[in-house]
Order: C-alpha cells, then structure tokens, then sequence
C-alpha cells in the first residue's frame, strides 16, 4: 500500500512539475515583456528593473529560481494590479469560491446517490423514468446555460432569490443549484448502475433469506456496496465544480477566484493566469491523487497491480 | 384445434412396408440459411433503429446538420444578409418576420448567427473528435498491439499528460496563441486523444490474442495487415461509442473557452461566444440568449443520447450501465 501511494505520488509530481515548466515557457513564448508601456522606458531604468526581478539572468536561471519559488509558495507579481501578489489575491478570494465549491460538492453528493439509490430501488418504474431523464438533462445543458436560465427565471421574473451576490442563504441558493446541477446527473448515474447491480447480488438474497428487515438490508448492504463508484467521481467532480465555479461566479457576480480568473485572462494578466493555472492544477491533481488513494482503501477487493511487481 | 379432434375421430390407417421406408432427407438442404443473414453492422443498425430515444437524438443531430448548412443561406435568399451585416439603427430587436431569431447588441441578424455559430460549434466538435481519433488509435494501436515495455512507457506518458487538468492546458495555450478556429482545435486535442488512445489499447490487447489472430498470423499476415484487416474492425465499436461521446465534450470546451473570451473571435460566432456575449444583456434582452443557448442544450443531449444509444446497440450486454 505504501508502495502504490509513493508511486502515485511520485506521478503527480511529475504531472505538476510538467504543468509547471509549460506555463514557464509559455510565458516566455509571449510577445513583448512587463515593463513593455507606451512610453519607451530609459535603458538603465530597464536594466536595474530586469535586475531586480532576475530577468538578466540566463532563461535556465530564471527557470530553477521560478520552481524555487513556486516550492515556497510564491506565485509572482499580478502583472496589471500594481504590487500585489498573486498568491495574496488568490488567498484573498479563493475562501468564497471554496466555501460555494463545498456547498454544492455535498448537495450534489446527498441529491445525487438520494436519486440513483431511488432510480435503482424502483427499476423501470416511473421515479426510474423521471431520474434518468433529468440526469442525461443535467449532463447535457451546460451549467452557464443553466445558471442564466434559473436566474432569470426564479431571480429576475419570480424574485424568490437573489439576482447577485452571497449576501444571505437565499443567496447561495442558485449559484449552488447552477453548480450542483452536473454533478448530480453524474452521481445519480453512477450510483443508479451500481446500486442495480448489488440489489441483483448473492448476498442481498442471503440477507433476505436470513430473514434481515430491509431497512437493515438496505443501510448494511445495499448502500455500504453501491457507494463505491462515486468514490471515484471526487476527481471529476472538484473538476467540474472548478470549471463551474469560474462560469457561475461570472453570472452571480461572486467574488471569487474564479472571477479573477475570466477577469485575468480579459485583461492579458499573464502572471496571475499561469499562478491561478498553477493553483487550480495542484488542486485537481490532489483531488485525482486522493481519489486513487481513497478508492483502493475503501475497497479491498481492487487488487494492487504495482505492489505485485518486482 | 377442430383439426385434431376430426383426426383423433378417424380410424387408425393401415400401414404398410412402404410407410417404414427412411425418409430421404435432403443433407444439403438442412444447412440452408432460412433466415437473412445480417452482418454485425446490419444487426447493429436493427437494435439501434428500435431504440426510439436514440433514433430521435439521429434525426435531431440530421435536422441541425442541415439547419447550419442551409440556415445562413436561407436568410440571406429571403433577406439578403448574412452573419456579418449590422443595422445598427435596429439593434436588440425581438424576434419578428424579418429577424426570425431578433437581433443582437449591434444590429445582426441572430437567425444567421445562431446556425452560423452551430456550423462553427459543430466543425470544431467534428474535427476535434477526428483528430482525437486519428492520435488515438495510433498510439493506442502502437501501445496495445507491441505490448511489453513500450507499452509500459508510452502508457506512464500518457498517464502523466493526461492528470494535466484538460482545461488549464487549452486555456494556456491560447492564452498564448491567437484564439482562431485551427488553434482552438489544437487546444482542443493536445490531450484530448489520451481517452481515445486507452480505449483502442484495452481492446486491441484483448482481441491480440484471438484464435483468428493468431490464424491470419501463421499464415503470413504482417502488421499491418493484423491491425487494419483484424484488431482495429473489430475494435470499432467502443471506438466510435467514445468518438461519438467526445463531440459534446469539445463542443462545451469550446463553449468555456468562448466564455472565458478565448472562443472563436468576432465576427465569427460559435454558439457558446454567442451565449457569453448575450449575457450583458440578458435581463432585457433574452431572445439573444435563448435560441443559441437552446441550440447547444439540443446538440449536447442529442449526442449524448446517441451516444448512450450507440453503446446499447454495439454491446447490449452493457445496457442500464
């Protein structure tokens, strides 16, 4: 086991550190530098402004001092937002767009396994019928679509929630509903499949042979087995909710770090889109990594094809 | 029923030596196929044509096809604009005779638009998907068919590529590049392949050790021939299911991307920049937002029932996964 999670481990590094070294040389591939203005700036100012950020320096220099400071957490200088750091600003914002992201991974959770569990539990009967429909809908509208269509709707023409903002718990409502809306078809999916393929098991008809009240059945049995595969949406899921999360914020107004992102990348901020690519990456492949890890402990049937080598 | 009383009335007959002569039965006769023989591809489409639900999403996706090729076209017959003309004294205008689908913020016409954005969405999906499919299927071949330790290093590869979030390199690299419809398209596919490459890999791995294989093997077939006459047919199937999946997929990357302003660039439309740029307006304006948003919803589910159709219909064994 601790073999397998090295390994792993050792993997997402290496996907980290090639993430890293592209936004490096991505950056570099950019026309043009940042002290580039409309007004020609003198040489020495320009040399002792070089200087001072270490672009003077040979490129493979000005790399391993990057990866150096990206270790300590260092994310550089926001590029159009004058001295302040990009690690500061996405310290500054990224509690909102967490505590929105948490919100909906667990509504989506509850909601999603609530209707595949009842999908499965009334196969082919209407609940079934209509929980299928709504998850090939929620899979296919996109969640801007989505969010603009509830905001107007339940916002602009109904007013039962606000339009913008997270001022109150009513506020939260229609972000979290736009976020929550894929991942629950997703789940609802994932959990519907499996959960029939556990009711159709051996060990329920024992269960039920041995004379176990369903209740007991269906908590001790059913739900303990047919959980399992949404053990491994955590992944896809803190993606999805990310790249939700960068589209909602936009719609609701929320000041995220998603809407420093699309505002980043609208005003050609180049440092603070490669720190915020940077952020989002750690995230995602720690949440890919802990997906691996947590799949195989909850599971002992997965065998370890890499504890077995050699 | 009255048949067999009236027999069970009559006598017994008389029989005679004759009656216990063998019956001359036909050898020949006996192996004739009665019924119509139909390849896997005919009995593919049988299965397929009886799924409703996917059939419906065929002849949506048909029905757009045709709406983005001919859509533009017939405006500018009956109208005479087309996707770039503005009226700038007649902008935001609801839906009416002349502007089917209204107008936008600066006088366009959004029935020529929204189709226009459609074909747009709809060429970037395709050749994505294609593209996808023409790396894969290489590299997958390459790593299914030889195995052993190329296997192993082109797999780790692309297992590292791939935990490289799929939206943080498109959104780099045009960051970086100019947003055109060929550089989105390379976005799109710089790791979207790795899907397609493990899906052609699991199968050819597990068809490389078929008797048939194995026969046209021994009697002198050469790579080649093993992989386009025998492995990659009979791996068709998962194939197109994931090829036929991974269109909605770009088509909604590529609406992100037009979102976070890196779409296709005006005046050029894709549905998903059309969307973005309706939503300043939205409040006052929803027909702006409405049709292209309404035509991206369609094209999705659309896909992905067909997609889900496909599936049951290749390998019926998988059907309610």
């Amino acid at each position: 086991m601790a073999r397998y999670i090295t390994t792993k481990f050792l993997y997402t590094l290496l996907s980290l550190f090639i993430l890293i070294t592209a936004t490096f040389f991505l950056m570099k591939a950019i026309p043009g530098d940042p002290f580039m203005s409309e007004k020609e700036v003198p040489a020495p100012i320009r040399a002792r402004l070089e200087a001072q950020y270490g672009l003077d320096k040979p490129e493979i220099v000005q790399y391993v001092n990057y990866l150096g400071n990206i270790l300590q957490g260092d994310l550089g200088i926001s590029m159009k937002k004058l001295n302040q750091e990009v690690s500061h600003i996405i310290g500054q914002t990224f509690g909102v767009s967490l505590r929105l992201g948490l919100i909906a991974v667990v509504v989506s959770t509850i909601i999603g396994v609530a209707l595949g569990l009842l999908a499965a539990l009334y196969h082919r009967k209407m609940i079934d019928s209509v929980v299928m429909v709504l998850a090939v809908l929620g899979i296919a509208v996109p969640s801007f679509v989505l969010a603009s269509l509830i905001q107007y709707l339940f916002g602009l023409k109904l007013h039962w929630f606000p339009i913008t903002g997270l001022k109150d718990v009513l506020g939260y409502v229609l972000p979290v509903a736009a976020l929550s809306a894929q991942p629950i078809a997703f789940i609802a999916r994932l959990t519907r499949s499996s959960m029939l393929e556990v009711l159709h098991a051996d060990y329920i008809k024992t269960a039920k042979a041995k004379g176990l009240k369903w209740p007991a059945i269906l908590w001790k049995h059913v739900i303990r087995n047919g959980i399992l595969p949404v053990v491994t949406y955590v992944g896809p899921m803190t993606a999805n909710v990310i790249t939700g999360s960068v589209v909602i914020e936009r719609i609701f107004g929320i000041g995220g770090i998603g809407k420093v992102y699309v505002d980043s990348i609208t005003n050609r901020d180049y440092t603070m889109i490669m720190g915020i690519t940077l952020f989002y990456g750690i995230i995602l492949m720690f949440a890919r990594f802990v997906t691996d890890i947590v799949y195989v402990l909850v599971d002992p049937r997965i065998k370890l094809t890499s504890s077995k080598e050699g | 029923m009255a048949n067999e009383n009236k027999a069970n009335k009559q006598p017994l007959p008389t029989l005679s030596a004759a009656d216990f002569a063998p019956v001359d039965i036909n050898q020949h006769e006996s192996e004739v196929i009665k019924r119509e023989s139909l390849t896997a591809w005919r009995d593919t489409w049988e299965r397929l044509r009886s799924n409703k639900i996917a059939m419906g999403g065929l002849v949506v996706l048909v029905l757009i096809v045709i709406g983005a090729i001919i859509g533009p076209l017939i405006a500018q017959w009956v109208h005479g604009y087309n996707y770039k003309s503005n009226d700038l004294s007649a902008t935001n205008q609801p839906p009416s005779s002349l502007h089917w689908f209204g107008t936008d913020d600066l006088g366009r016409d959004m029935f020529v638009r929204t189709w226009m954005g459609a074909r747009i969405s709809l060429i970037i999906g395709l050749a994505a998907a294609l593209i996808d499919l023409l790396i894969g299927v290489i590299y997958g071949g390459i790593m299914g068919y030889f195995g052993g330790r190329v296997d192993t290093i082109m797999n780790k590869f692309s297992e590292i590529l791939y935990a490289i979030p799929y939206l943080l390199v498109t959104i780099l690299l045009l960051v970086v590049l100019k947003p055109s419809l060929g550089t989105i398209i390379l976005a799109l596919t710089i790791t979207g392949w790795i899907n397609m490459s493990w899906i052609v890999r699991g199968e050819i791995m597990k068809l490389k050790n078929r008797e048939y294989v194995l026969a046209s093997r021994s009697m002198g077939a050469g790579t080649g021939r093993l992989l386009f006459r025998h492995l990659l047919p009979n791996a068709s199937g998962p194939i197109i299911v994931t090829l036929t999946l991974s269109v909605p997929n770009a088509i909604f990357a590529e609406s992100f991307l037009s979102f976070l302003g890196l779409g296709v660039q005006a005046p050029i439309s894709s549905l998903g920049s059309m969307v973005e740029n309706a939503l300043t307006g939205w409040m006052f304006f929803p027909w702006r937002m409405l049709f292209p948003a309404l035509l991206i919803s369609i094209i999705m589910l659309a896909f992905n029932l067909l997609g889900d159709g496909l599936r049951d219909a290749l390998d019926p064994s998988l059907k309610n996964k």
